[in-house]
């Protein structure tokens, strides 16, 4: 009697053991984080183009497009006028022989109006990746700048870097006296880029001006 | 205290880092062949070597030559016989003679460059000297000279 009463115990005690057992599991997996589930950026074509209008606005205003143009000479001034001085792009986009853009154009803006303005990296895109902008319909450039053949072998996210943190670019936003600047601040640019990219990178329709 | 090396001599020189480049070479070094035009890079007449490179040393600040190697017109050779200066001679190119020595530096790196340059070199390389006085066909003249005793004194 008493072997048979001490088995209906140990039984018990088994069966407690296991639901505290499966009681701590339960818990235990309710404190587990979820695996992070990967965030699908939803593609809206007209927010992408809306986007992209906006960046669009900003690469064409003066202080981006006069060191993108169309020829081998930069431009200057807020009408894109041809630099003075016969200055010609060069093979590295650093001007030639004895008149290199660093010869003028100090690390930092020189002071004062139609001083030179300056940027450790001031030039033009090199000759065997010009990098037009000047002429560029949205399409045309929304198009050129997705594609690393013709954007400097950039990808996406690193178009979004350069356009967000490199020094050059960040420089149109401070042009030194008398210059005018892009037509949002550097941040806006920065969100609009990201947010063309987000949304699916599309290029405007060809009949967008 | 500021060190820089100009033709070859070093100095130490005690004065703002903002100071152009031009300032310390004319007034505290007194080589006063190097001349100030326009004093915002647009003539070239201020024209000097920093490591070899042409720049424009009214806008050039003192800082940047910090440690590096400035040739002026005084020193661009010790006896006035570079390949610029005898071919110079020889035509007669100044006139007034004011941005003469931004000239010659300028085509001091383009004679480095390219030994044998066309006239559409030579444009390229010289239009942001200015001269007041017209001398460009002069200029452009004695640059092909030059080329040309470059060229007979490296066959000797």
């Amino acid at each position: 009697m008493k072997a048979r009463v001490s088995k209906w115990v140990t039984a018990k005690r088994i069966v407690f053991l296991c639901m505290l057992l499966f009681m701590t599991i339960v818990m235990m997996q309710s404190f587990k984080t979820a695996p992070a589930k990967k965030v699908t950026p939803v593609k809206d074509s007209a927010g992408s183009v809306k986007a992209f209008m906006s960046v669009y606005k900003v690469l064409m205003s003066p202080r981006c497009m006069n060191c993108h143009p169309a020829g081998d000479a930069p431009l200057q001034g807020d009408d894109n006028h041809i630099h003075g001085m016969n200055i010609k792009r060069g093979a590295d986009g650093k001007g030639v022989y004895s008149v290199r853009c660093s010869n003028c154009h100090q690390p930092e803006n020189t002071v004062g109006l139609h001083a030179p303005p300056g940027n450790p990296k001031w030039g033009l895109p090199p000759a065997n990746m010009r990098m037009v902008f000047q002429g560029r319909s949205p399409r045309e450039l929304a198009l050129q700048l997705l594609d690393p053949k013709r954007n400097g072998g950039r990808t996406k996210a690193q178009l979004i870097d350069h356009m967000a943190n490199d020094g050059l670019v960040g420089w149109a936003w401070h042009p030194g006296d008398g210059r005018t600047l892009p037509p949002m601040s550097h941040t806006a640019f920065a969100a609009q880029v990201r947010l063309w990219i987000a949304k699916g990178a599309y290029a405007p329709g060809s009949k967008m001006k | 205290m500021i060190s820089i090396t100009v033709n070859g001599k070093q100095h130490d020189i005690d004065a703002d880092p903002n100071m152009p480049l031009l300032w310390a070479i004319r007034d505290i070094l007194g080589l006063t062949g190097t001349k100030y035009g326009c004093g915002v890079a647009q003539c070239g007449a201020c024209t000097v070597h920093l490591n070899g490179e042409s720049v424009r040393s009214c806008v050039t600040k003192l800082s940047r030559a910090a440690g590096q190697q400035v040739i002026t017109i005084e020193g661009l050779s010790a006896t006035n016989t570079h390949a610029l200066q005898m071919a110079w001679n020889d035509l007669n190119v100044p006139q007034c003679g004011y941005c003469q020595s931004g000239q010659l530096m300028s085509a001091a790196v383009l004679l480095r460059e390219n030994a044998n340059p066309t006239d559409q070199d030579i444009d390229d390389a010289m239009s942001g000297n200015i001269c007041r006085c017209g001398t460009y066909q002069r200029i452009r003249a004695a640059i092909h000279k030059a080329a040309q005793i470059q060229q007979e004194g490296a066959k000797l």
